[in-house]
Parts: structure tokens; sequence; C-alpha cells
């Protein structure tokens, strides 16, 4: 037997599932032993840096990762990449094309991963995906539905981030703020600064009113890295002892 | 759900519907001779046809990499682009739109797949219904031998061969086609179809279909002399939408 201590490997206890709707047909929800962990936040939010950090965490402590994020699935990925380029797809289309892209990689990545009882750490799961489709318009009901294959996750957190304070993150990391990351498709200004904080300022709404349904955990990102790292340890580690 | 007259939209959408090999993509084109000799402005839109969507949609149905609910959301998607891109402002602007296969297509297929029925309904909520939907409806003997002796082989899809029904793809068609018609017919009264019996030949369906849009459509109106049909009318929540131009000949 081993001794406890400094290789001591906590076995995660199976949480209580559920599909947000109808579900995928023929999945057992008690086969998926593994956690199901989405990073939710704009680009600028710390995301991909939290999610680094979280990813050499776990695998230090002994667990198994998988990651996952948008836009990444073998069947549609390169296509949407270049719709978006043209900016040539109307909203229902685009939101549409999103959902076979998550649902593909969901069912083909998410669900086996977490039936071999991985961690999946997810970069952004359904509910950027439905906080951009209200910015533009959509039927809020509309999508729950469309989002109803998808799984509870064990764990959500959003990197809420002051919209300034993402201007000058995104600045300073490629000195040119993104196109859809600004809202530009919108109209919302002719001005890329003016349009960015505009949008940001009401993907934070959507996203507020998205925590009523979904209640994900807000995590201040406005800190500096380490204090957000620490935060996020903290809460991993509660969902990692089943709490 | 709502028809495009009673959304007060100036045209027409109709469409057709009908198991593989029904018969049903030759008589929607021969109304479409029929029509565009009438003078009537008329656009032909097929299911599966959209450029952006084709490469994903291709690219998954050979090698075999959708699932019913991903089968399912791309061919939304591509629904979804053909209808705000094209259907709908053609719909604006007067025309009579022909539509092989529209969303019972759908409503019937991705049950059969498993998909749950109030999800794929869902999907599709944004469109309005046709106008007239013709249900082609043949023997299922009569589709099979119709599509075995125009293709050599039977499309891993089309086949149904995802469900797993049988190894044998012409068992397994037989089985997913017999399905499909059982999900059409359960829609029949819901949504109206107007059943035309596939199993004649092909000049006395044509007979009928063209007989029954003459009577519930004032072809007239649609005809590329006579002026535009007036706007609909403004609702509050739409921005206010214009037909002064005549279309561009």
């Amino acid at each position: 037997m081993k001794a406890k201590g400094q290789n001591h490997i906590v076995i995660p206890p199976p949480g209580r599932r559920r599909f947000y709707g109808d579900g995928i047909a023929g999945v057992q929800l008690d086969e998926l032993v593994g956690k199901l962990i989405v990073v939710e936040g704009a680009d600028g939010s710390g995301r991909s840096t939290q999610i680094a950090r979280l990813v050499d965490w776990l695998e230090t402590g002994g667990h198994a990762t998988v990651q996952v994020g948008l836009k990444r699935s073998t069947l549609v990925s390169e296509e949407l990449e270049r719709a978006q380029e043209g900016n040539i797809l109307s909203r229902t289309t685009l939101s549409l094309f999103y959902a076979t892209d998550f649902t593909d990689q969901f069912e083909n990545i998410i669900l086996p991963a977490l039936k071999a009882g991985f961690i999946v750490l997810a970069d952004r799961y359904i509910y950027t995906l439905m906080a951009r489709d209200m910015v533009r318009g959509m039927d809020e009901a509309w999508l729950r539905n469309l989002y109803g294959i998808a799984l509870e996750p064990d764990a959500v957190f959003y990197l809420a981030v002051e919209a300034e304070e993402l201007v000058q993150r995104n600045l300073s990391k490629s000195a040119t703020l993104d196109y859809w990351e600004s809202g530009m498709d919108l109209g919302l200004s002719r001005d890329m600064f003016d349009s960015f904080v505009q949008y940001q300022t009401a993907m934070q709404a959507a996203f507020r009113q998205l925590q009523k349904t979904y209640l994900f955990t807000i995590v201040d990102g406005n800190r500096p890295v380490d204090a957000v790292t620490g935060e996020l340890r903290k809460k991993m580690a509660a969902v990692l002892a089943g709490k | 759900m709502k028809t495009f007259a009673e959304l007060n939209f100036p045209g027409r959408l109709i469409a057709v519907e009908g198991l593989d090999g029904s018969g049903k993509s030759t008589q929607i084109y021969l109304l479409k001779r029929w029509l565009e000799a009438e003078g009537v402005r008329v656009y032909f839109s097929e299911w599966n046809s959209s450029e952006l969507v084709k490469s994903a949609t291709s690219k998954g149905k050979k090698r075999e990499l959708l699932t019913p609910n991903t089968f399912s959301l791309i061919h939304a998607t591509d629904f979804a682009d053909r209808y705000e891109r094209h259907l709908l402002p053609l719909l604006r602007a007067g025309y009579v739109v022909l539509c092989d296969r529209y969303i019972f297509t759908a409503f019937a297929r991705d049950v059969v797949r498993g998909c749950p029925p109030t999800w794929v309904r869902g999907l599709y909520s944004f469109a309005a219904l046709p106008d007239l939907t013709f249900f082609f409806k043949a023997d299922l003997e009569v589709s099979l031998n119709r599509i075995l002796d125009g293709r050599p082989k039977l499309k891993f899809f089309e086949a149904g061969m995802d469900l797993r029904l049988s190894s044998d793809p012409y068992e397994s068609f037989r089985i997913f086609q017999g399905r499909i018609l059982e999900q059409y017919l359960a829609m029949s009264t819901e949504f109206d179809y107007i059943v035309i019996d596939a199993n004649q030949r092909v000049e006395a369906q044509q007979g009928i279909a063209r007989q029954l849009i003459s009577q519930r459509i004032d072809l007239a109106r649609f005809k590329r002399q006579s002026p535009l049909p007036l706007p609909p009318p403004v609702r509050r929540e739409r921005k206010p939408v214009e037909f002064d131009d005549e279309p561009v000949e």
C-alpha cells in the first residue's frame, strides 16, 4: 500500500450528470466518470493561460486531461474558418454551423474522454456560442433547444474582465483587435475601438443573462494571473474532491 | 407556424416531398418548366445544395464521420444558408419558389435516425411553412426499383447504413425508407400535404399538380410583365421593407 503524502492522488468521485435538454441518444450518463471543466471568457480574459496552468497542475496531480475548444472539429472547422473570412453567412446559418462544430467534438472527443475518466478542459463551451447569438438578436429559447444536446459541466468558470481592460490586453498582445471579437459585423460603430468596447459590454450582459439559467461561477479576471490561478486551483480541488 | 402567404410575403413557396425514387424531382422540374413558360418569376432550390456547406457535408458523408446529431445539424445549416440568403429575399421580391424537399425531410429522416422530434422541429422553427406541399406517395418497391435502376450502388447514408439496420445495403435501404415513409405519413394532416399517387404515369401526376397550383395560386400575380404585388404591411418590430423597383430582367 502506498503511503499518503506527496504521491497521494485524488480519485474524483463520479458526479451527478444531466443533459440540458434531450441530450444524446444512447449515452449512459453514469458511465461518464471523468470531469468536464469549462473556462469561458473573452479573448484577453486569460483563458488560454489559465487552462495551460490548470493542465500542468492536474497532470502533476496524476490526472489525465483532454483539451477542446471552439472551431476545432474534424468535420467543419476548415469550412467554418473559410466562411468566416468571407463574412458571408447569415446569423442562423453561422449559429447552426458552430453548433455542428460543437456537436462533432462533443460526441467524438468530450463524451468518449469522460467515459475514459479524463478531465476535459473546454476552452469555451455552449455559453459563448449562445451569448454571441443573443447579442446578434437570436431567440434565447431557440438556442436553449439547440444546445439541449449538451452535458451540464462539473464546473464552469467565467473569467470576467472589464471591456477597457480587455482592449489593453489585446492591444499589448497583438497590437490589433480581432474583427469578430470587436463585433464589427454588427455595425455598432465604424470605430473598432468603440465597437469592441460596446460589443464586449453587450457580451457580458448576455453572460449575466445566461448565468440565471446555467449557474456558472464568475471569476474576477481583472486581477493578476497568479491570483486567478490560485482561485481556480482551489475551486478545481473542490470539484475533484466531489464537493 | 405560418405559411408565407399568412405572413404576408408577396411570394409563394411550393415544396415537394417524398421518398428517394418517388419521382418528386422529375415532377418539380416539370413544374418549373411550366411556370417559366407561363412567364412566372420562379426560383428552384434543392435540399442540401448550399455551396458553403457542401464541402463539410460531403467530407462528413464520404468519411462516414456523421452521427445522427451532426447529420441533422449540418443539414439544418445548409437549409438556413439557402433560406436566409436565397429563399427569403426571393419571397420578399414576389417570386414563386420551388423546393425539392423542405423541412419535412429533416423532420422525417432525423427522427428515424433517433433525434428527438421536438429538438429537430425546434431547429427549424425559424422557417415558415410552404404555401403548398405536395407529397409524392409511391409504393416502397417502386421507389426502391427507381433508385436501383438509376444508380448502381446505394450511398451509405442514403441507405441508412449508419443505423446498422442490416449489413446488406438493399435491405437497410428498404427498412430505412419504410420508416421514413411512416414518419412522413404521420405528419400528413398536421402539415396539410397534398398527397399525389406517385405510382401513376408522370403526365398524370404532373396534370394534377399543375391543376392544383392554378387553383390555389393566382399565377397572374407572379408574372414578369405585371406590376409587383404590394409590400407586406409594416410590422412594428421590423424595419420597413419597400418594393418600389421592378426586378432586373
